[in-house]
């Protein structure tokens, strides 16, 4: 097993070049996947990532590995189900286990208006051909004994939306993955490298960005940095909506397996899932207030905790193993911001809030059609930074508002 | 959530908890001025990075707006309710 390891090339630091076809600056999934892409789909390997520290350092490896596509606006269904397309071939594509387990996702509602939007959701889901429908308590029964569903706890269950295709998968594998595969197509990965500013030339067009290690020419700038955008952001000269929240999450020791089901509950603010380790993994919502401090606090593991419990009381022992924090880029509608800028060659892939891991197939695929032929895929139009001023908002708070 | 407590002038200090965030302080708005500031007005955010001017809301208190100045790097308040806002760069 070890031999296989080492008998594998990742990928290796090579001197900066002066220009490159297209600078991505972020070495994260998106970052990474869009790379990938572009090599694969247009030959376009010329590129160069750029990650001030290394590579997955950011939301990549904080987030909580779930995939879904059970939105509720036809834009973004349309939009996540083609990433959970990409995603069900992707172990083999790029020939790294990502441990994709299909375990089934349930979203709980606990009050009449919750039941309304889930309800909502599935026909929206259904009528776009993703397997996701509205179950009753007895059904759930059924599915997920492990669940709690008495009607002893101050906000029962009443229904949920069940969307059978839900998965987990390892994000580390994912990026690790495109990673691998954009360098052995010729992809440049440049860790440590931290971009400093935009270069414009006289018109006012991206010709390049400056770095720590000096400038560099770029035919097209991508922005990938999610948490960091808007310092991106700010050396264009490009304003967004974006506001950085915090998100915690925990894990606790690993038990056998019992739980196999991913749990959400909209109302409780919390996710409850078994990884294939064996750990539960507990998230919560993001922090009311923006801030970029990253430090964990108590009232988080306090207040997930409880409502975990009453959601699967049988974990009341386990003790809580690792804590940890990330930044979510969040913005007005809970959708993502993709595409121009109003700088020419200036592409932005931002506004990844709670929602970024599972579009980071879709996202390379989409960032690396605009990059190769300078013109916005039809997926990713509504997700354009112009949407607030046209006031054409993608409105999915009722499906991503609970971090996961 | 991080605990800093607020200063509010009716009920003195106050856990953040009992308050909701309403963000960065942004300009009011102006009749006379062009779509293009009202646009940014209405939706574009600094999100700064070190010191915030911002409003919160005593929501299980007395219901007051307070304004205060704070560190986004380290959640500490440079300025409480009627203090001066100290050296935070102006809104856009």
């Amino acid at each position: 097993m070890s031999g296989l390891f080492k008998g594998r090339t990742w990928w290796k630091r090579t001197d900066l070049k002066k220009r490159y076809d297209v600078v991505i600056i972020g070495g994260g999934g998106h970052g990474c996947a869009t790379a990938y892409y572009l090599a694969k789909n247009f030959g376009i390997t010329n590129v160069a990532v750029l990650e001030k520290n290394y590579i997955g350092a950011g939301g990549t490896g904080r987030n909580t590995t779930i995939i879904r596509s059970n939105y509720r606006t036809p834009e973004g269904i349309r939009f996540y189900e083609r990433s959970m397309e990409l995603f069900r071939g992707l172990s083999q594509e790029l020939d790294i286990n990502m441990m994709l387990s299909k375990l089934g996702h349930f979203t709980l509602a606990h009050t009449d208006s919750s039941v309304r939007v889930q309800r909502e959701r599935g026909e929206t889901n259904r009528l776009l051909g993703v397997d996701s429908r509205l179950i009753g308590v007895e059904e759930i029964r059924e599915l997920c004994p492990e669940l709690n569903l008495s009607r002893d706890v101050a906000f029962p269950i009443q229904a949920a939306l069940y969307h059978p295709p839900g998965s987990v998968l390892r994000h580390d594998a994912v990026v690790w993955g495109y990673a691998t595969g954009a360098y052995h197509r010729g992809v440049e990965l440049h860790q440590g490298v931290e971009v400093t500013g935009i270069r414009k030339d006289s018109t006012g067009k991206c010709v390049g960005v400056e770095t720590n290690e000096g400038p560099i020419d770029a035919g097209v700038v991508i922005s990938a940095v999610a948490g960091w955008t808007t310092s991106v952001c700010d050396m264009a000269g490009v304003r967004t909506p974006i506001t950085n929240h915090p998100l915690q999450a925990f894990v606790t020791e690993p038990v056998k397996p019992m739980l196999h089901k991913i749990l959400v509950s909209a109302s409780l603010h919390v996710y409850v899932s078994q990884t294939d380790r064996g750990e539960f993994l507990i998230g919560s919502e993001i922090e009311p207030y923006t801030t970029f401090n990253l430090r964990s606090t108590f009232t988080f593991t306090q207040h997930s905790s409880a409502n975990a419990l009453d959601l699967v009381p049988q974990l009341a022992r386990l003790k809580i193993m690792r804590q940890w924090t990330g930044y979510c880029d969040m913005t007005p509608d809970y959708s993502p911001i993709m595409g121009e800028t109003g700088v020419e060659n200036f592409y932005l892939d931002a506004g990844w809030g709670t929602w970024g891991f599972k579009a980071t197939a879709v996202c390379g695929e989409t960032m690396a059609q605009m990059a190769a032929t300078q013109k916005t895929p039809d997926l990713i139009a509504p997700f354009r930074l112009s949407r607030f001023a046209d006031e054409q908002l993608v409105p999915e708070k009722a499906a991503a508002s609970v971090s996961h | 959530m991080s605990h800093f407590s607020i200063r509010c002038p009716n009920c003195g200090p106050r856990a953040c908890s009992e308050f909701s965030y309403n963000g960065e302080v942004r300009p009011l708005a102006d009749p006379d001025a062009s779509e293009e500031a009202e646009i940014a007005r209405l939706w574009l955010r600094r999100n700064v990075t070190g010191l915030q001017r911002e409003r919160w809301f005593h929501a299980a208190g007395c219901r007051r707006f307070v304004t205060i100045t704070r560190d986004t790097r380290t959640n500490l308040i440079v300025a409480q309710p009627g203090e001066p806002a100290g050296d935070v760069a102006k809104h856009a």
